[in-house]
């Protein structure tokens, strides 16, 4: 292809510098490697950025001039954020600025812990639903109840049953996202199983175990793996709607819906209180979509072509 | 026609049933002792005695999902824990606020939402077309209570065009009432208007393609036209499909925007019946939301007979 440069066609005087910088006109470079991968996809990059700097927060909370998230200081109550309280303190004197830096964790913890749980369960779930007829029309009909809850509810009416605890809450919104996964593998098992090459597969007498994980379940992934994205960045939403609303993380743990929940009283006159943690929150969900949309556009199918 | 809707309608049936059972379960299923949690930290063990038996945990499972499902039919949700009034007449009360909100915004999604994805498509890689996408990704990135306080804080708080908090009834105005829900709606919509602003746009897309609109410009149809009735039509199926999903995400938002605008409607209920732990009352919610939103999909389902004749189930 790089040949069409050299053709014997004057070339105008603007571009005499191509040609003598021949790898100034190469066409797109196949990059490959993981580098690669983020140089074609800057979406992914910029999210995973964002989000690598968040985990690393998540991490190192306690190293990154915070004090404890939840000493409790009368004297030092409601300060405006300032060189000593960079965030201000809220109506117990507490620290924001070491509270939202803590509540990372939680965040992260429960969208990745449900990404990986509701993933796992719903490709069960949607794998015996795609190969074992008899169960699928049971299985389905189940699932569209569930989806017939609207997830936050769903999630609510769990915690009300249950103590609030992070175990808890990754529990109830787990249970929450796992008809919206089921659905998603199911329908892609559907469809592959109608594949030449599974047909191929089962003439050769390959058994059903290997034929799921040979031909289905590699290729479930890339969907999965896009789907995984959502839920978590759905997840740390709803997480923060819990707590916001009393039913989440109990209050003694510093979560972002909690620091907005005690904030809440005092918004009017204290708007910091709820304005830090809401833009962690909101930095933190729009890095995981990016890095969903990112790979969505990268991994699918109708648009591999372009790579 | 009229034996497709009837079937559709009964397939609709078992459904409710399943969410009925599955609501209904959850006290059953959850970890733990439900009567316990229920009780609270500090009840003696009478009180959690007490409330073991009005949630009839202390009987067998069919033998009061039978009669819980019979009072449902009937339209009794049961009976508070807290307040000992019939859950029912709890959420008639608080409707009304909810349903408002909920309506407004669905109407001002549709207003603002359809014609962003179709200016999106139509200008397809262009300036605007990024920043609509744009203003979708960081909107659906935004959750509910944040938008809503920003949107107080700027516009109530320091421009004082509209009221901070509260709600004012229908029947005292036309124009209070929309001015109460001005902001809650905006807030509540965000999520939402990027929703279906993605998926009009990704349909029209589709549809822009075809033969049939390059037939329409060819014969000189004007830009209008072709987007909003030979486009739109024919894109309208998936969204429509959408609109109905994402009535879930309205009700989820609305209990977190009735919470920062303070208004009394079924979510602030919710909210009280969660600090009250008065879980007949979050039942009773969680089913009435349940099955509007079926109801929702099944609406929409039989829309998709009267956008596309095609479509013969």
């Amino acid at each position: 292809m790089t040949d069409v440069t050299t053709s014997s066609v004057s070339v105008p005087p603007g571009l005499a510098i191509a040609q003598a910088l021949p790898d100034l006109m190469m066409p797109v470079k196949v990059r490959r490697g993981v580098v690669g991968f983020l140089r074609n996809n800057p979406t992914v990059a910029i999210g995973g950025a964002l989000l690598a700097i968040l985990v690393l927060i998540g991490i190192f909370a306690p190293y990154l001039g915070t004090v404890d998230p939840t000493a409790i200081a009368p004297a030092k109550r409601m300060r405006p954020p300032s060189e000593l309280y960079w965030f201000g303190t809220d109506a117990l004197g507490r620290d924001v600025y070491s509270r939202v830096l803590y509540g990372t964790r939680v965040s992260l913890t429960v969208g990745l812990s449900v990404a990986w749980l509701a993933t796992l369960v719903g490709l069960a779930i949607g794998l015996v639903s795609g190969f074992v007829r008899w169960a699928d029309g049971v299985i389905m009909r189940v699932m569209d109840g569930l989806m017939s809850i609207p997830p936050i509810l769903l999630a609510i009416a769990l915690m009300a049953l249950t103590r609030g605890s992070v175990g808890n809450v990754i529990m109830a919104i787990t249970v929450a996202e796992i008809p919206r996964v089921s659905r998603l593998v199911r329908g892609v098992v559907l469809s592959l199983r109608e594949q030449p090459y599974v047909d191929a597969a089962i003439a050769c007498g390959t058994r059903t175990p290997m034929i799921i994980l040979r031909h289905i379940l590699p290729n479930t992934l890339a969907p999965m793996l896009v789907q995984a994205t959502y839920v978590c960045a759905s997840a740390m939403i709803v997480e923060a709607i819990l707590s916001f609303i009393g039913a989440g993380t109990p209050p003694t743990i510093p979560s972002w819906g909690n620091i907005m929940a005690e904030g809440r009283a005092l918004w009017q006159v204290k708007p910091y209180i709820v304005f830090f943690p809401a833009a962690f929150l909101s930095v933190t969900v729009l890095a995981v979509n990016l890095v969903g949309d990112g790979l969505r556009d990268a991994l699918d199918p109708r648009m591999a072509k372009n790579i | 026609m009229a034996s497709y809707v009837l079937r559709r309608i009964l397939v609709t049936i078992p459904v409710m049933a399943i969410v009925a059972l599955f609501v209904f379960s959850l006290l059953y299923i959850a970890p733990g002792d439900p009567a316990a949690v229920i009780a609270g930290d500090q009840a003696s063990p009478a009180d959690v005695e007490r409330i073991r038996q009005s949630l009839g945990l202390d009987q067998p499972f069919l033998v009061q999902f039978g009669g819980w499902l019979w009072r449902i039919l009937h339209f009794d949700l049961g009976t508070s824990i807290f307040t000992n009034l019939p859950v029912t007449s709890m959420i008639a009360q608080r409707i009304e606020p909810t349903l408002s909100l909920m309506l407004l915004t669905l109407v001002m999604t549709l207003v603002v939402a359809v014609p962003l994805g179709v200016v999106a498509a139509w200008k397809a890689g262009s300036w605007i077309d990024r920043a609509i996408m744009a203003f979708a990704v960081s909107a659906f990135s935004l959750p509910v209570f944040v938008v809503g306080y920003v949107l107080a804080y700027v516009f109530a708080l320091q421009l004082e065009w509209l009221p901070v908090q509260g709600y004012t009834p229908f029947s005292e105005g036309v124009w209070p009432w929309l001015q109460s829900l001005i902001l809650p709606s905006i807030a509540l919509g965000c999520v939402y208007i990027a929703l279906i602003a993605r998926i009009t746009r990704a349909s029209m897309l589709e549809v822009l393609q075809q033969d049939y609109i390059r037939t329409g410009r060819a014969k000189g149809l004007g830009q209008r036209d072709i987007l909003f009735v030979h486009a739109l039509k024919n894109a309208a199926v998936p969204i429509v499909t959408v609109i109905g999903i994402g009535v879930a995400l309205l009700i989820g938002g609305a209990v977190v925007t009735e919470s920062v605008f303070a208004i009394p409607g079924v979510g602030r209920l919710t909210v009280d019946a969660i600090l009250r732990r008065d879980y007949p009352v979050i039942q009773g919610i969680v089913l009435m939301f349940s099955f509007l939103y079926t109801l929702v999909n099944l609406l929409v389902d039989l829309t998709y007979t009267l956008i596309d004749p095609r479509i013969r189930y």
